[in-house]
């Protein structure tokens, strides 16, 4: 009774084989990122200090820190998202609440999913046009931000879209029958149960807005800026600004004989900087998961 | 409670979704202050015929509706008809108890809020909870778990809220669709004695799968088949004595 006949055994062992590949598919994944990881601190190792962060570059950038295009990255990533994030929502909850089925809402659909297909290299070159030249905002913070905000904006518009949608169906028909507007019903329910939904689609735009390099090179980021050290408020919006993604583009391509660690060193605080904004995302979320029950 | 005779009358009502004809001509009249059942088979229109009582039926898309209907004597597609306020007076209750994933509490207080533009006091809305709660008999369960969350409860618990959630609004006429087939026998008769005890306050239309369910709970019945409405008595009658074929087909269970 109960004996494994060929047939049970061949599964079982087909069983074995199907787990062992996919661990090991796992691990194939992880093990890079920890490499990375590993291999950017040793490199930078020597050279990571406070006073790194907080040092302007000097010596033709040959030394010093980081402190200008630190500063500027935290710039254009704070202000992109602050346009970013509201017109992306705000159209993302028109999308998914308010419009009906029609051609038009179709075509808005369809620009939104190819929009967020569009190179890089491309927004680069309509944020020259558009708002460096078109608009004559001039190379500066402001337009540098207001590219990277357009960038980022058609997947902020998908991702919310996709946790407007996650919300019951059922929510809104109560509060429909008991004469609730629209505007109530997404204030009331809707957004308090999407909004973890929405601020993690935000968030992996950060690291899009931090890490993008030809965009902020085309309008508004120098290869060279010293601005007072230790003053947070040290850019204008129409001032240009050093930016740590072309920051460390220059350094390892377009100036001789920078130390390793320097160039590690940068890279080491870019990767730290999009850390530090998932985090501060991650706490936020559960702070307000905290709410959420159904 | 008002003084005319039918909270709702229709008169040459039909309605499209799309191309398709999901309502031919019903005219029907519901009795102030009674409980009417709308029965049929599946796809007959009833749900659909409950939800143009409130106007959500054009929450669902592309549908065309002619005809007129009249609540408390008013025609509600009139242009001065705020949608806000029909169905602030027209309460529904759905299959599937849908609470707010909120307090029990906020639940109650939910339609109070969107209704009034000033911060409410509290002890008014410690009130209302409490009549609510009552009205529904769930204020002995849950005096002491206002504070819970709503989907927490069980479901004949989270179905009875949804009915004291309509409430504190004042309705006129509650509309239920088939808000029963989600509960077990005990839950179920729970709600019917909790219908009939608010019968009289409010007029309720009842959809309903279950004959004996529209037996046990309906003062009259109205049999509709793809779209049309076939016959329309007090329920005793139309159980005994129905007047037409298809209608004593239907109840005798032949076909369903």
């Amino acid at each position: 009774m109960f004996e494994a006949t060929d047939q049970t055994r061949r599964k079982q062992r087909q069983e074995s084989a199907i787990k062992y590949l996919l661990t090991t598919m796992t691990v194939i994944i992880v093990l890079p990122l920890l490499l990375i990881i590993f291999y950017l601190f040793y490199k930078a190792a020597p050279i990571l200090s406070l006073e790194f962060l907080l040092e302007n570059p000097i010596h033709g950038m040959r030394s010093g820190g980081i402190w200008a295009p630190l500063l500027g990255t935290i710039y254009l990533v704070l202000i992109s998202l602050l346009i970013a994030t509201p017109v992306g929502i705000f159209a993302a909850i028109y999308l998914n609440e308010y419009s009906r089925e029609s051609w038009m809402t179709r075509v808005i659909n369809l620009a939104v999913v190819n929009l967020a297909g569009v190179p890089s290299i491309v927004h680069a070159l309509f944020g020259l046009g558009a708002f460096v030249l078109f608009a004559g905002i001039g190379r500066s913070i402001l337009a540098a931000s207001l590219t990277l905000a357009i960038m980022t904006l058609p997947v902020i518009i998908a991702s919310t879209k996709e946790a407007l949608a996650a919300v019951p169906h059922s929510f809104r028909e109560a509060c429909w029958n008991v004469g609730a507007t629209r505007w109530q019903t997404i204030r009331n329910v809707v957004l308090p149960n999407s909004i973890s939904g929405i601020l993690t689609g935000v968030i992996l735009q950060v690291s899009r807005a931090a890490g993008e390099t030809a965009p902020v090179m085309f309008t508004g980021a120098v290869f060279f800026k010293a601005i007072q050290t230790g003053d947070p408020f040290a850019y204008g919006l129409l001032d240009q600004c050093m930016a740590l993604s072309m920051h460390l583009f220059t350094i390892s391509t377009q100036v001789p004989d920078v130390p390793d660690a320097l160039t590690y060193g940068t890279a080491v605080v870019l990767l730290g900087v999009v850390l530090l904004f998932n985090a501060l995302a991650i706490l936020l979320r559960i702070k307000l998961r905290g709410k959420k029950k159904w | 409670m008002s003084d005319l005779a039918y909270s709702i009358v229709t008169r040459d009502l039909s309605l499209w979704y799309g191309e398709f004809q999901a309502l031919r001509s019903v005219s029907f009249k519901a009795r102030n202050g009674l409980i009417t059942a709308l029965i049929g088979p599946s796809g007959c229109g009833k749900t659909t015929l409950l939800r143009c009582f409130n106007r959500v039926n054009e929450r669902y898309g592309n549908v065309t509706t002619t005809g007129e209907i009249r609540l408390l004597g008013k025609n509600i597609y009139d242009e001065d008809v705020s949608l806000i306020e029909l169905r602030k007076s027209v309460g529904m209750v759905f299959q599937r108890p849908n609470p707010l994933p909120l307090t029990v509490y906020e639940n109650i207080v939910f339609g109070l809020h969107i209704h009034s533009p000033a911060r409410l006091n509290a002890s008014a809305l410690d009130e209302a909870v409490e009549q609510a709660l009552t009205d529904v008999g769930l204020w002995m369960d849950l005096k002491d778990k206002q504070k819970s969350k709503a989907t927490s409860l069980s479901l004949d618990q989270q179905q009875k809220l949804c009915i004291a959630r309509l409430l504190p609004l004042k309705p006129e006429i509650i509309l239920m669709d088939e808000p029963c087939s989600a509960l077990d026998v005990e839950a179920t008769r729970q709600v019917e004695e909790l219908m009939l005890e608010l019968a009289g306050r409010y007029t309720i239309i009842i959809v309903t799968h279950n004959m004996a369910q529209a037996k046990r709970v309906s003062h009259e019945c109205a049999f509709m088949l793809m779209g049309e409405l076939i016959e329309h008595s007090r329920t005793e009658d139309l159980f005994i004595r129905p007047l037409d074929k298809r209608t004593a087909e239907y109840i005798e269970g032949r076909f369903g």
